[in-house]
């Protein structure tokens, strides 16, 4: 019937606006060997608990956003862009 | 007479009916008088119609048990015709002008059913008759046991015509949702709004107050139900605060999103055409409190079903709310105060209360002057037929007969809880309040008043009060201390825990409107349904569409009582949303007939229905399939003539529905090469390509042309079907992968009309239309450019194809499609022009072997469909290069592209048929592949395929049984190479 998302750019929005991807897996580097491939096309983790996901703000701002969220009682933990993210982790990886 | 209508009270107070407004109604086809306030049971109850049902199984006579909304037997159809709404809770239901209803599942009248003969045969429809008696022979099942069961089963009947009310959906938000209008609802909501909160209060009644308007106390000093109205009044006054009656809150979901369904019209004659029948709510609230107050218990005893026994606490809310009694001699058995409560109220309305049983051996509660007690007591049987008429009380084994025509039963209070529970936790039991409680479920969702056990008047006051007044300190409103008003002649509601008198002759009913017994319960632990889960469903005891509001959770005392446990260890079964049920119209809201889903329709629609389109669904999309002339005898006879017109004169084709999306930035051109299988670095500006785009398995995604307007601008196209996930695509790529590319998307699918040309005369055609030279040496294949038409438009014209022939693409801003469709139709008149269809364009397509996503199914990967040289490997990367290359996806004996032809010519095969080795058995060894696309070739004169097959391009030439498993059909067809038509490309060229 309803669960709301906190989209950083749009604020709080009803789920139906929004599709899902799936675990929010980085792309590996081109070069990475076939395991680390295989792993990020194919292998999921199934935990029951905290989760990040990629969500489309599909009916808003079409942003992808990392959701983390509790995928048993669907408690939202944290709503970030991915393009964010990812920066912020190719910073934190440059500051290494 | 029986149960009748006392005088209006000297002091015009005490009830919430409007006497100056009195409403004519019928049942059953007879006409009665009742007032505005009442609801339709407590207007037959005036009128002496105890009788108002019959039960599921057993089709026993039945009366109200209840004065709310779990009321399991008082359930009726309103209304007539398209109208009729079967299972309308009467207790609930409320007194209308004209109102119409219907008693149910009796034949043929309420008092004469021939059903009750299900009676005689209880013994064979105890508890999993379902499964013993009808467990063999099988075939007896669908064809005698089903339909048996079907004709005497179900309620109310559902009307079959369509429902000629509208639905809406709505959001509302607030601070604080107070759920419940009583003393604890009402004081939070007045805590909550004086202090200037978002404060929405619902209940499902249609007046506020909730048990305010059935008791006979005093608060502050007035009515009880003059405090409420008083209260009300207030709210009403606050602009922050929405009262919403006639809503009930049916769940609670994730994130503090309550949905509701609010009865707009439910209690109208004659609906207005500009209002909702109902409304679908959706409440967004910061905080709320559960103020859903708390469920009488009936008591379980031999006849307990009978037409005038009900709830102590319904008897007086008849008596308070309505003037109504129950009867002229009522009987009281309880366990508790609610009972001497309900003696008290009849006794000074004049109504002779015969005896009060109490199944207790002491207690203080107050007994109405000149009213005998019996200690230690307790009702073994009931006399009477379609109306109670006395009772067997016993005491220490000595019966004796009490006179008579109404029984109130208290059998101790149940927190309404069920909100709370709806989200995985479960009800506490509590052995001190003998009842499960709410669940700790954090502090934005809380529960108070008597749904959290307060037991009196006062204590809700007080508790609603400050609850609400804590929740808003919380969300940073000033703290504003209620006043809260004294409360006069109260009454202590404690009870003992009494959950089944033995002895009974009768049956002893847990759940009515089901027919569960306490010995079905018995047959559920012996036969090892012991789990309260299995005993449900075992014996389908909470399964009635109240879903067991009444009977769960004696069901669960007596099961904990059997198996010698406490409650506690027995726990209830699972709580979910709908609290009560909820229409299918309130829950499609617009969604329903045309509107289920939108449709789309292209610039050049009304351009194709002009020209004779019939069209097909293809997703949303309404897309022009063939064009009928005068003449033609099917559909066949018009994609032939469009085909073979195309292929010798022109044709014109609506292509609008392709996704159009216009990509810009200075990294557009290396993101383009990275999302694209081939290269696409050097594509010079004015220049068209086609491309794959992979998935990240190496499989193929999606196909289509992009063309490079200007160095930093390009326009893709994307098949029909696939135009929204590959923007999706793009965007996540964008975003997520490649982040510090310059680029960015617009969909432009809808801004554009877009048409193709197709034939060898289209050079000709277009050339009338378009200013620029278009030449084959100054507009070659592949050109791509913003071109004028004559007139002055500025159009883009691709020069690109999917039928094989010469063609041209012309896109033009959408509202000036159907103009330039004409002006193309007009200039190509005398080179005998023809609107064409999909059909026409996807037979072009198959006789030139071009691919679609009948084709690009998610299996088939780049060298698999003939595209093995778009692999650009020496690119750095690209999405799907990585895994393109690994095992499987380069063996020699992958299912490659293939055409097929019939040996014999008037052979026919379809898509979906599986191709074998002449002589092969079908198995899934033997399995050579599949055909993807079929079509009549009018070019060839005969059917072709496109199919799948093992190891395909080395066997050009073998014969191959097309084996049809699904239809039946086995025919010998010559692999071939796809493409059928101008194999050298010569008409695409020229
Ligand atoms: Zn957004």
């Amino acid at each position: 019937m309803a669960s709301l998302i906190t989209c950083p750019h749009c604020g709080t929005r009803p789920k139906e606006e929004f599709s899902i991807r799936g675990a929010a897996l980085r792309r590996p580097d081109p070069a990475a060997s076939d395991e680390v491939w295989q792993a990020y096309v194919y292998v999921r983790d199934n935990p029951k608990g905290r989760y990040q996901e990629y969500w489309h703000h599909a009916a808003g701002c079409r942003r992808w956003l990392v959701v983390e969220r509790d995928n048993f009682s669907h408690e939202v933990f944290g709503v970030v862009d991915a393009g964010g993210a990812a920066e912020t982790k190719s910073q934190a990886r440059a500051g290494e | 007479m029986t149960s009748y209508r006392l005088g209006a009270p000297a002091d015009g107070s005490g009830n919430g009916l409007n006497r100056a407004h009195p409403l004519t109604f019928t049942f059953d086809g007879r006409s009665y008088k009742g007032f505005e306030g009442d609801t339709l049971a407590s207007a037959l109850l005036a009128n002496d119609q105890m009788l108002m049902g019959r039960s599921f199984k057993y089709h026993r006579p039945r009366g109200p048990v209840t004065a709310g909304s779990s009321e399991p037997n008082a359930l009726m159809t309103i209304g007539t015709g398209a109208r009729g709404e079967p299972n309308v809770r009467a207790t609930v239901a409320e007194l209308y002008e004209g109102l119409t209803a219907v008693s149910q599942n009796r034949w043929p009248s309420l008092s004469t059913d021939f059903g009750a003969v299900n009676g005689l045969f209880g013994p064979l429809l105890g508890a999993g008759f379902y499964y013993k008696t009808f467990m063999w022979p099988a075939m007896f099942w669908e064809k005698i046991y089903e339909p048996l069961i079907r004709k005497a089963a179900g309620l109310g009947k559902l009307a079959m015509q369509a429902d000629p009310d509208r639905y809406e959906k709505a959001w509302a938000h607030c601070d604080l949702l107070v759920i419940g209008s009583g003393p604890a609802g009402l004081m939070a909501a007045l805590a909550a709004g004086r202090a200037g909160a978002r404060v929405i209060i619902a209940d499902e009644g249609f007046q506020l107050g909730g048990s305010l308007l059935s008791e006979s106390v005093s608060v502050g000093g007035v009515s009880a139900a003059d405090f409420a109205r008083s209260t009300v009044e207030e709210l009403t006054s606050l602009a922050n605060v929405t009262l919403m009656p006639r809503t009930t809150i049916f769940g609670w979901y994730d994130d503090m999103v309550f949905g509701a369904v609010e009865r707009v019209q439910k209690h109208v004659g004659t609906p207005s055409p500009d209002l909702p029948m109902e409304r679908l709510w959706r409440i967004a609230a910061k905080r709320a409190i559960l103020a859903s107050g708390a469920e009488e218990r009936p008591l379980v005893f031999g006849g307990n079903d009978k037409p005038g026994v009900m709830t102590a606490s319904a008897m007086r809310t008849y008596l308070n709310r309505y003037s109504v009694s129950a009867g002229t001699k009522v009987a009281v058995f309880t366990n508790g105060g609610s009972g001497y409560r309900t003696a008290a109220d009849l006794s000074a309305s004049g109504v002779t209360v015969s005896a009060i049983i109490d199944a207790r051996a002491q207690s203080s509660d107050v007994v109405p002057e000149g009213v005998r007690v019996i200690r230690s007591g307790a009702v073994v049987d009931t006399k009477g037929r379609l109306r109670l008429d006395g009772l067997i009380a016993e005491r220490s084994g000595f019966q004796e007969q009490i006179e008579c025509d109404a029984l109130a039963m208290a059998g101790g209070w149940s927190p309404v809880v069920h909100l709370m529970c709806q989200r995985g936790a479960k009800p506490v039991w509590s052995d001190d309040a003998q009842a499960f409680m709410a669940p700790d479920v954090g502090a934005a969702f809380i529960a108070a008043g008597s749904a959290a056990g307060c037991d009196t008047i006062a204590a809700c006051l007080k508790d609603g009060a400050e609850k609400g007044a804590a929740l808003c300190l919380a969300l940073g409103f000033s703290s504003y201390a209620a006043n809260i008003p004294e409360v006069e002649g109260d009454y202590d509601p404690a009870f003992a825990p009494l959950w089944y008198v033995p002895g009974a002759k009768d049956k002893a009913f847990v759940d009515f409107q089901n027919d569960v017994h306490v010995s079905d319960l018995g047959i559920a632990q012996r036969e090892g349904f012991g789990h309260i889960e299995h005993t449900k469903r075992y014996t389908t005891a909470g399964m009635a569409t109240d879903q067991g509001k009444l009977g769960n959770v004696n069901t669960i005392g007596i099961v904990a009582g059997m198996r010698g446990v406490s409650p506690a260890e027995i726990g209830t079964t699972t709580f979910r949303p709908f609290y009560t049920p909820v229409s299918f119209g309130a829950l499609a809201g617009t969604s329903r007939g045309e509107h289920a889903a939108p449709v789309r329709t292209s610039p050049l629609h009304d351009w194709a229905k002009k020209n004779g389109a019939t069209f097909v669904e293809a997703g949303l999309w309404h897309r022009s399939a063939w064009f009928a002339r005068e003449g033609e005898k099917g559909w066949r006879d018009s994609v032939d003539r469009e085909v073979l017109n195309v292929r010798h004169n022109a044709g014109l084709c609506d292509v609008s529905t392709l996704g159009k999306i216009e990509i810009f930035g200075t990294g557009a051109a290396e993101f383009l090469n990275r999302v694209y299988s081939n290269a696409f670095l050097k594509l010079p500006v004015g220049k068209a390509r086609y491309g794959l785009m992979l998935r990240e398995d190496g499989m193929i995604f999606d196909d289509g042309t992009t063309s490079r307007l200007a160095e930093n601008h390009y326009v893709m196209t994307t098949t029909t079907a696939y135009a929204g996930e590959v923007m999706a695509h793009l965007e996540f790529a964008s975003q997520t992968f490649w982040p510090e590319l310059d680029v960015r998307f617009v969909s432009a699918t809808d801004q554009w009309a877009q048409m193709s040309l197709a034939g060898p005369k289209a050079r000709a055609i277009m050339s009338r239309v378009v200013e620029d030279d278009i030449s084959d040496a100054a507009f070659p294949y592949l050109a791509a450019k913003t071109v004028t038409l004559r007139g002055g438009l500025k159009a883009r014209l691709f020069r690109i194809s999917f039928s094989g022939e010469l063609a041209y693409e012309l896109a033009v801003p959408a509202g000036y499609g159907e103009a330039v469709a004409d002006a193309i139709m007009e200039a190509g008149r005398d080179e005998g022009i023809c609107a064409y269809g999909v059909e026409a364009l996807n037979v072009l397509r198959v006789e030139k072997g071009f691919i679609t996503h009948s084709e690009i199914d998610g299996r088939t990967t780049a060298d698999d469909l003939g595209y093995g040289k778009m692999m650009g490997m020496n690119k750095p990367d690209f999405i799907g290069k990585r895994l393109s290359s690994r095992f499987g996806l380069t063996a020699a004996d992958r299912a490659q592209l293939v055409g097929l032809k019939p040996i014999e010519a008037d052979k026919e095969f379809k898509a979906g048929a599986h191709l074998l080795k002449e002589g092969a058995s079908p198995s899934m060894a033997s399995d050579q592949g599949w055909v993807s696309s079929v079509c009549h070739s009018p070019t060839l004169g005969h059917m072709i395929g496109l199919a799948m097959l093992k190891s395909g391009r080395e066997r050009y030439g073998e014969k191959i049984l097309v084996w049809d498993g699904l239809r039946g059909s086995e025919v010998v067809a010559e692999v071939c190479s796809p493409v059928f038509v101008d194999p050298d490309n010569r008409k695409l060229q020229g």
